[in-house]
């Protein structure tokens, strides 16, 4: 397998706090990685580094060849491969379910628009939406807009799919569509990298466990190795306090 | 129809001494109704400028040249912590008597702006001076996440811009844009004082000659209200066909 | 799967902010410095501007500066009459406007159907014609009982910028009674006040604090607005301006006494707006 996705010694600092230190990862096409760790441990600023909403202060960020620290990233470039989906979706209020997943093909992309409506279509009905084509996100429960925005990601068609915190706003019952949607791209082939606290998702799911505190990878291994057979204390001591 | 109303105020007039001019005699209905139209014509022109000079100023604060934003915070302060009124002879005596004058149609020299035209400009200047504020505020209102979320599908500055900042913008300012408008409607009085022959302004040429103050007054008071009845109706349209549904901004 | 510990906080780091100042920052205390430095700056321009233009004409026989200083204290002594009329308007209109906005909210349908008009009423109509509603309509004198009391302009145009003070005040009671919660005036019920009790003593000194800042932003469009007495023939700093530019007959300093003029109320309004945006956002982090 090939790394999709080759991450070498970021830093990063808001000013004069550290929030990552020494991160380095590869995650190959097709995997899903899932990122755990406590709160402020930096798990959500590492995602938003790989699609360079967030500058890295060092270090070296390889996307398919592309390099995400270079003052000419071709943005555009970087982020048609690489989809996000936010905790808090994130969809924009004024446009319709469909609008806001055809939208950014039509602008961005400059896709014709009746072929983004109809792929608009397709990727609604893959997230069991067809029926809410023409809702208003207010009108639609976390659980679908958070769908919706999995869909709107992915009519971007990327290459890999970060999803940050994803579930942490939704109730147990709506959780679970949003998790089985995430499921279904990856058992597709889709490269996904996740941000969770769902540790029993991330032991379904997951190819690579990263465990992270203080902005470091203080552990990383299969699902077994770091849900069954952690050696670091501190992942055993976080895993405790959420298993 | 008009003649009957015409004569039931005349023998209203003849009878009870309430004299509604305006309603029977030619003269002074031509004089009234073409007081509303310059003051329909001053608002709407006020309207549209008011809303440039704001969009404008807004775009400006955002600039990243420190002069820009400087000057327009200055000019926002300026225009909104002085009295319209003493803007208006500014620009009506001090500012037009900078300017060239032009030679009319007649061969006589007329300055380069009329006194309407001052009216527009000042009152289109004081009412901006509060629109900028009021997009400024509505575009920092929108949440950062909605941005970044825009830039995270590959929009470039402007696109964000245009495709989600200003369309959810605008919706949280249409109230407070609503309200200044009105204001602004209302400022269009004090033209009176440069000679505008606005609604106020005929009228009072109305009830000096017809000696009646206080019929013309509550005309006039009930005609303002009326125009600000159907500004805020329209507003309100507006507000309404712009709604999405499920979103309180 | 076993639930997880909520944690919704966010998980994205961010620098501590310090809390925010409840007083207007340094910053800010030097950007409106700056501000007050520009303003007097464009005003030198402008006196530059007329110097240059009158150069250009025949040779005054005066500087500008001097014309403006011999006239100052006369314009000033006009401004502080604005001033003195906006106090009183305020005073006026407070009391009334009080007294409306609580029959907005009265139990009895005929005073607050009736209240609600008279506020929306003189809300919506025009200052300038209100102002004229009451110079042309009040009566040259009041009789009360034998008494004969005269009615002066300066009074009657209190009078008239009091109006839509009172009905602009009626709107920031209303709205202030109306922010608050709900539960509290059922809280206060079910301790058995009664419902004046519950106003005066429950809801009216919360809603004060939430009052004060529209309030002040409506006391300094009032002072703007007194300069409409000059239309209605009433001697204001207005007044004076036009009548010291009439006595010394001269293009080039239009630009200048405007300009002093708006200064002044610029002087006078902008820290009473800046002093409402403190406290605006002193009451918004309150509550």
């Amino acid at each position: 397998m090939q790394p999709l996705i080759t991450i070498s010694h970021v830093e990063k600092s808001f000013g004069t706090m550290p929030v990552l230190r020494d991160i380095s990862m590869t995650i190959a096409k097709g995997e899903c990685a899932c990122i755990i760790g406590p709160s402020g441990s930096g798990k959500s600023t590492l995602l938003r580094c790989i699609n360079g909403l967030v500058p890295v202060t060092s270090g070296s960020i390889l996307v398919d060849s592309i390099e995400v620290n270079d003052p000419h990233l071709d943005k555009l470039a970087l982020r048609r491969k690489v989809g996000i989906v936010f905790q808090q979706y994130n969809l924009f209020p004024h446009k319709t379910a469909i609008q806001n997943i055809a939208m950014a093909p039509i602008h961005v992309l400059n896709r014709p628009k009746d072929e983004a409506y109809e792929n608009a279509r397709r990727l609604l009905a893959k997230v069991k939406l067809s029926e809410k084509a023409d809702a208003y996100p207010g009108e639609l429960s976390g659980g679908q807009q958070q769908r919706v925005a999995i869909a709107r990601s992915l009519a971007m068609n990327p290459m890999v799919m970060l999803f940050d915190e994803v579930t942490a706003a939704l109730d147990p019952e709506t959780k679970k569509e949003v998790l089985f949607t995430i499921r279904d791209l990856a058992a597709e082939g889709m490269t996904c990298v996740l941000v969770t606290h769902e540790m029993g998702f991330a032991s379904e799911v997951a190819d690579h466990v990263y465990f992270t505190d203080g902005g470091r990878i203080v552990e990383a291994g299969t699902p077994t190795e770091i849900f069954k057979a952690a050696r670091n204390e501190r992942t055993r001591a976080f895993l405790s306090q959420v298993l | 129809m008009m003649d009957a109303i015409a004569h039931w105020f005349k023998w209203l007039s003849n009878q009870h001494g309430i004299n509604y001019s305006v309603f029977f005699d030619n003269y002074d209905q031509t004089l009234f109704l073409k007081g509303l139209k310059t003051t329909i014509i001053l608002s709407l022109a006020c309207i549209a400028l008011s809303i440039l000079v704001g969009l404008i100023g807004a775009w400006l604060q955002g600039s990243r040249i420190r002069a820009a934003r400087v000057g327009t915070a200055m000019f926002v302060q300026f225009f909104r912590n002085t009295p319209p009124l003493v803007q208006l002879a500014f620009f009506y005596y001090a500012v037009s008597a900078l300017l060239p004058t032009v030679t009319d149609s007649f061969g006589a020299q007329t300055p380069l702006i009329n006194n309407l035209g001052w009216a527009i400009i000042s009152f289109s200047l004081f009412a901006g001076a509060f629109n900028i504020e009021i997009f400024r505020s509505g575009i920092e209102a929108v949440p950062s996440a909605m941005t970044e979320a825009a830039e995270s599908l590959g929009y470039t500055r402007f696109q964000i811009y245009r495709i989600v900042v200003i369309p959810i913008a605008f919706r949280i300012c249409l109230p407070s844009l609503g309200n200044n408008l009105v204001n602004l409607v209302k400022t269009t009085t004090l033209a009176y004082a440069i000679g505008v022959p606005e609604l106020l302004y005929a009228s009072a040429q109305i009830w000096s000659e017809a000696m009646n103050v206080r019929e013309m007054m509550v005309l006039l008071l009930i005609t303002y209200v009326a125009l600000v009845a159907i500004l805020v109706a329209v507003m309100q349209r507006w507000e309404k066909s712009l709604r999405v549904p499920g979103y309180v901004s | 799967m076993r639930p997880v510990q909520s944690s919704s906080l966010p998980v994205l780091l961010t620098p501590n902010r310090t809390a925010r100042d409840p007083l207007p920052s340094l910053t800010a205390i030097i950007q409106s410095r700056l501000l007050f430095v520009s303003l007097l700056g464009t005003f030198f321009i402008s006196c530059g501007i007329s110097a240059a233009y009158s150069a250009a004409g025949a040779q005054p026989s005066l500087s500008i500066l001097d014309v403006l200083l011999k006239w100052a204290p006369l314009v000033f002594g006009g401004f502080l009459f604005n001033i003195a009329v906006s106090i009183a308007s305020m005073a006026l209109g407070t009391a009334s406007g009080l007294l409306l906005g609580l029959g907005q909210i009265s139990p009895s349908r005929p005073i607050s159907k009736t209240s609600w008009f008279l506020t929306q009423f003189f809300r919506n109509s025009p200052w300038l014609v209100l102002l004229f509603f009451a110079m042309f309509l009040l009566p040259f004198d009041l009789k009360i009982g034998s008494v004969t009391v005269p009615l002066p302009a300066w009074f009657k145009a209190i009078i008239g910028l009091a109006l839509p003070v009172m009905a602009n005040v009626a709107e920031i009671v209303r709205g202030g009674i109306k922010s608050i919660p709900l539960s509290q005036w059922e809280s206060a019920e079910s301790l058995a006040f009664s419902r004046r009790q519950i106003l005066w003593q429950i809801i009216l000194p919360q809603a004060f604090k939430r009052m004060i800042p529209p309030w002040m932003n409506l006391y300094a469009i009032l002072t703007m607005a007194t300069t409409l007495i000059s239309v209605v023939g009433i001697q204001d700093s207005m007044t004076l301006t036009k009548a010291a530019l009439v006595a010394e007959g001269r293009l080039d300093l239009y630009l200048p006494f405007y300009m002093m003029l708006l200064l002044m109320f610029f002087a006078y309004c902008y820290p009473i707006a800046r002093l409402t945006q403190s406290l605006e956002s002193r009451v918004a982090v309150k509550f």
